[in-house]
């Protein structure tokens, strides 16, 4: 399989620009010694230099020199057990100044420290079947958001890993993505093979204030709005919206980097679908 | 009638009389009668108001009203009637008069007699009554004489009787007064004998007489020595108490007699007190003996029944006493005996409650509750003589805490014979099974467990039916009669059961595992059986069994049947769906392994079906019989009769030249698409886990579903050659051949395999499917 190619790279705006521009090939990640390669992930922040790869039961991590042109393997860890153990997805906490991947294998959750490249955490049994993907909460440390064949999304703080925070069972088959707003981090999406796209509002555990908190910090100004905030009630957890525009499985979902009310979800048959956070909600949480 | 008749007589009357007779004209005459009647008592409002054309009593013109006027009702008559018709009524009203008179006769007939008689009666009376007015007379000079003579004779008699009384007085005196010399004597003599009761008595009656007279120095002498004898007596009743061991009848008797000699009863009720007390923390202290930490305690029935006549026949004597002697005593007695009697009861009651709590371990519910009917009835006397001391409230409290743990031990019992009725089956199904033999015959498992728990339940619902009894003396008190059967038994015992098995059951559902290694499915298939025969028909019988046997009176709500029916049947939908996750994923790993572990790139053409499909066929057939134990058949869309035929020429014909045809040529991947996607439009979405309905093909249904929709995202994530394609296909046409039968909807079989193999055309580089006669001859062969 040619899953040592790195294809696309970095794109200049300029490229962006002209849609007929070709890819080009900037450099291939090292020698393929470490078996197919099952999940690419980019450094969130900083430089952009660093780049962990996962192939079997290598964790692999790169370093991009000379503008991209040239990978060096940094450091490496491989994952011992019983069987033979695959890494199926990892995603890069973009916390910590990104010392932080969490992994995903069979039912099993990780996180590995790029420092010395070993074991910080591990939630063996995450899921009751295969883990699909894994999300950092971008405002919320030691959040981690996963998805797996158990058709459920499970959300883990990271220092505690005996029980999940929050489980949703909202989808009827393999949860395949799983991905926290970048700005609003209470808005969470999840694409599955049954077809469907689902936006929950995970207000409980999201970096923003809800409930009483809000209560108290405004008690001291506000004396005077108190009584309308406490006949409010703190809102709930809850699905905002089931999309089902799809004909067929649902195999990636995503935020629109640029405008934060935007997602995408792809499915099977090729479908790209668009969809806006519904206006309602979006004002409920600007305002 | 009679001046209106007399009135009616003057022009024209005649003797031309009418024809018809008297009987003719009777009810008329009687109507008239009757209006005249009615006009004087005022009814004649309402009789015109029923008659429209009744006649104005104001009429000066009518016959019979009462302002009739002879002469306009003439003038009338003469003026508006011609001849004949003023002849008619000429002779009418010559017949009315007739008439009239004639009645008039007969009246003063039939009144003449009984005037007659009734003057010849009166006159009768007046001669009697002058006859006894002169024999009253007579009478009266008698007894005026009798009265006269009855008083001479008592003024004679008058000196003597005042002379006799004299002489009885002195009499009587004199008999006082020897008495009284002999007394001294006699009271040493009654203390000699040691009849204290004689003594005490005749020390009572000459008491007052000598306090009297203590200033004539004979009586002075006489009090003197009656008063050594007495102290004498006093001390010697006192030692006589205090040795005690007589007996609390004796002890009575000398507190009695120490009474009556008038020493202070307050010092003596202390004593009396005192002594009860001593002799009840004896029996006391047996009873804590027999408690002792020593193994071979009596039983409980022996034990109530010497705490019963031992303590609280002693108790009740004491109390008994105590009360007649020291009614005088009045509240603040009443009040030292009841704390007494409390405090007594108290230590009494702990001693009773801790060999109660030894007997909680038994299952003889039977001698239990004779025992706690036995220490009942035993407080019932002290607690009907010491209502203050509250000794019954607390026996009554003691009985209700007894049956309400009793009540907790049973549902513990139950909860867990349930539970070793699971171990059974548990064993039952891991044991090795005899080859050749499907299962260890889950029905009869089924039927043993139900059979099993229901047996307990009516063991315990009779055990604690003991409770209740008519015989047993708290069976009417209100907690037993109300609280105890309706919460105690209905709602905490058998509520309770059921409620706390749904969650026994529940429990298996979400094990942590959640692989579904730790509960074997055909366990989560027989307690989702269980709990869906327990919806239809146990609870509700298990209910009304225990509403016929305690006749529940109390108001306090209950859990109606429907809820706990409801529960029962979530709790089923839960286990059988999620035994239809467990097998589903069985099945799927076993296809995943077989998708993911191969190469398809490099494979060879297909010879045959792989194994992997033959096991799914096989375990899916083995879970249908499984299934097919315990569910029903359930409903499945209506098919011809060939069905394997029919679905085999649209799977590999139509529907190939239809969908993947175009796939032949290379050019055509996007007409697939096209052509899929709208075929998905008219397709409806399948729900892959979704709940399953209780009956055998929805299970199937359920479970094939999960599989395939694994088998069709495993062939998506991999690449297939063209023979790799080609094994997809095989494959598929055999699982077609298969499984179609298990699903309530073949339709949705084919949809699932067409896509399977859709895809890995899809993913294939050289998409070259192979001939659908040679797959069916490979799937034949195989």
């Amino acid at each position: 399989m040619p899953a040592e190619l790195e294809p696309g790279g970095h794109e200049s705006p300029e490229d962006a620009a002209s849609p007929a521009h070709a890819l080009e090939l900037l450099c291939h990640l090292g020698p393929a010694a470490h078996g197919s390669t099952a999940c690419v992930a980019w450094e969130p922040a900083g430089d952009g230099k660093r780049v962990i790869s996962l192939a079997d039961n290598h964790i692999l991590l790169w370093d991009l020199q000379e503008s991209s042109s040239q990978a060096v393997l940094a450091s490496s860890a491989s994952l011992e057990g019983k069987g033979q153990l695959k890494f199926t997805t990892g995603r890069w906490s973009p916390h910590h100044n990104c010392t932080q991947v969490a992994t995903a294998n069979d039912t099993a959750v990780r996180g590995w420290d790029t420092r010395t490249m070993s074991q910080i955490y591990c939630i063996e049994s995450a899921h009751g079947q295969l883990v699909r993907d894994l999300d950092f909460n971008p405002n919320k440390q030691y959040y981690l958001a996963s998805c797996g064949d158990d058709c459920r999304v499970k959300f883990w703080d990271t220092r505690n890993v005996a029980e999940p925070v929050k489980t949703l069972e909202e989808h009827s088959h393999w949860v395949w993505g799983v991905r926290y707003n970048h700005s609003h981090d209470q808005l969470v999406l999840t694409g599955s093979s049954d077809s469907r796209v689902i936006l929950s509002n995970m207000v409980s555990i999201s970096s923003e204030p809800f409930g009483h908190l809000v209560d108290d910090a405004d008690l001291s100004d506000q004396e005077d709005r108190r009584p309308e905030e406490k006949s409010q009630e703190p809102p709930q957890d809850s699905v905002i919206a089931t999309y089902e525009e799809h004909e067929d499985s649902v195999y990636a979902v995503d935020w629109s980097s640029a405008d934060p009310w935007l997602f995408a979800s792809l499915s099977y048959d090729g479908r790209l679908v668009i969809n806006r956070v519904p206006r309602a909600l979006k004002y409920h949480i600007l305002l | 009638m009679a001046a209106a008749a007399a009135a009616g007589r003057g022009p024209g009357s005649g003797p031309g009389g009418s024809p018809e007779g008297p009987e003719a004209e009777a009810p008329e005459r009687r109507r008239k009668a009757h209006g005249m009647l009615k006009l004087y008592y005022g009814l004649s409002e309402v009789e015109a108001a029923g008659r429209p054309a009744g006649p104005d009593p104001l009429d000066p013109t009518d016959l019979n009203g009462a302002h009739f006027d002879p002469e306009v009702y003439l003038d009338k008559l003469r003026r508006e009637c011609p001849l004949a018709q003023l002849m008619d009524s000429e002779t009418d009203m010559v017949r009315q008069i007739r008439a009239l008179d004639s009645d008039m006769q007969t009246l003063v007939y039939e009144n003449y007699n009984k005037f007659i008689s009734a003057t010849d009666t009166i006159r009768k009376m007046k001669n009697d009554f002058r006859k006894m007015e002169d024999e009253m007379d007579r009478l009266a000079t008698n007894m005026a004489v009798i009265t006269d003579f009855s008083a001479r004779i008592s003024a004679t008699l008058q000196d003597r009787h005042e002379r006799i009384t004299k002489l009885a007085g002195v009499h009587a005196l004199l008999r006082k007064l020897q008495f009284l010399f002999e007394l001294p004597s006699r009271l040493t003599k009654c203390v000699e004998l040691g009849a204290y009761g004689q003594a005490v008595r005749y020390q009572g009656r000459a008491r007052a007489v000598l306090q009297q007279y203590q200033h004539l120095p004979s009586f002075r002498a006489i009090q003197d020595d009656c008063q050594v004898i007495t102290a004498r007596l006093a001390q010697q009743l006192r030692q006589r108490f205090r040795e005690g061991g007589s007996g609390a009848p004796e002890q009575a008797e000398c507190v009695e007699l120490l009474l009556a000699l008038g020493e202070p009863a307050e010092e003596l009720c202390e004593e009396f007190l005192a002594r009860g007390r001593a002799r009840l923390e004896e029996e006391l202290r047996g009873l804590e003996a027999e408690l002792g930490p020593s193994p071979p305690a009596p039983d409980v029935l022996e034990f109530t029944d010497r705490g019963g006549s031992g303590f609280v026949g002693g108790l009740c004597q004491v109390a008994a006493a105590y009360q007649e002697l020291f009614a005088a005593q009045g509240p603040a007695g009443a009040e030292k005996l009841a704390a007494f009697a409390r405090e007594l009861g108290s230590r009494y009651f702990v001693l009773v409650e801790r060999r109660l709590a030894q007997e909680q371990g038994g299952s003889d519910n039977s001698l239990l509750v004779r025992a706690l009917d036995r220490f009942h009835r035993r407080l019932r006397a002290p607690g009907a003589l010491l209502a203050a001391a509250g000794l019954a409230e607390a026996a009554t409290e003691i009985v209700e805490r007894v049956a309400r743990e009793r009540l907790g031990q049973h549902l513990q019992g139950l909860q867990s014979a349930f539970l070793g009725c699971l171990t059974d089956v548990r064993q039952a199904l891991a044991a090795p099974r005899v080859a050749g033999k499907e299962g260890p015959g889950l029905a009869e498992l089924l039927a043993n467990v139900a059979s099993s728990t229901l047996s307990h339940i009516k063991a315990s619902l009779a055990s604690v039916h003991l409770f209740t009894a008519k015989e047993v003396s708290f069976s009417n008190k209100p907690y037993f009669r109300g609280e105890f059967c309706s919460q105690g038994v209905r709602e905490s015992l058998i509520v309770g059961f059921i409620r706390s098995m749904c969650q026994t059951a529940q429990n298996f559902c979400d094990s942590p595992g959640e692989k579904g290694g730790a509960t074997p499915p055909a366990l989560l298939l027989l307690l989702s059986r269980l709990c869906l025969d327990y919806e239809t028909a146990t609870i509700s019988y298990i209910l009304t069994l225990t509403d016929e046997q305690f006749l529940v009176q109390d108001q306090s709500p209950v859990t109606p049947v429907s809820t706990l029916c409801a529960e029962a049947r979530e709790t089923a939908r839960r286990l059988l769906t999620h035994y239809v996750k467990v097998q589903g994923l069985v099945i799927s790993q076993m296809l995943r392994k077989s998708v993911e572990t191969r190469d398809w790139l490099s494979t060879l053409e297909p010879r045959n079906v792989r194994a992997v499909m033959k096991r799914v066929v096989e375990d899916t057939t083995a879970i249908d019989v499984q299934v097919g134990l315990l569910y029903e058949e359930g409903v499945r869309k209506a098919q011809s009769s060939d069905s394997s035929k029919r679905t085999f020429s649209v799977y590999s014909s139509s529907r190939q030249q239809g969908r993947y045809a175009p796939s032949y040529t290379p050019s055509a991947p996007m007409d697939t698409n096209l052509l899929s996607n709208i075929q998905k439009l008219f397709s409806e979405r399948i729900d892959v886990f979704s709940p399953v309905e209780f009956n055998k093909v929805s299970v199937l249904t359920g479970i094939i579903k999960i599989s395939l929709k694994t088998l069709l995202e495993c062939v998506r994530l991999r690449t297939f050659g063209r023979f790799g394609l080609q094994q997809v296909q095989v494959d598929c046409h055999f699982l077609q051949l298969y499984l179609w039968r298990f699903v309530a909807d073949e339709e949705l079989v084919h949809l699932l395999l067409d896509e399977v193999v859709a895809s890995a055309a899809l993913r294939c580089p050289d998409p070259v499917p192979m001939e659908p006669s040679v797959v069916e001859v490979i799937c034949e062969r195989g």
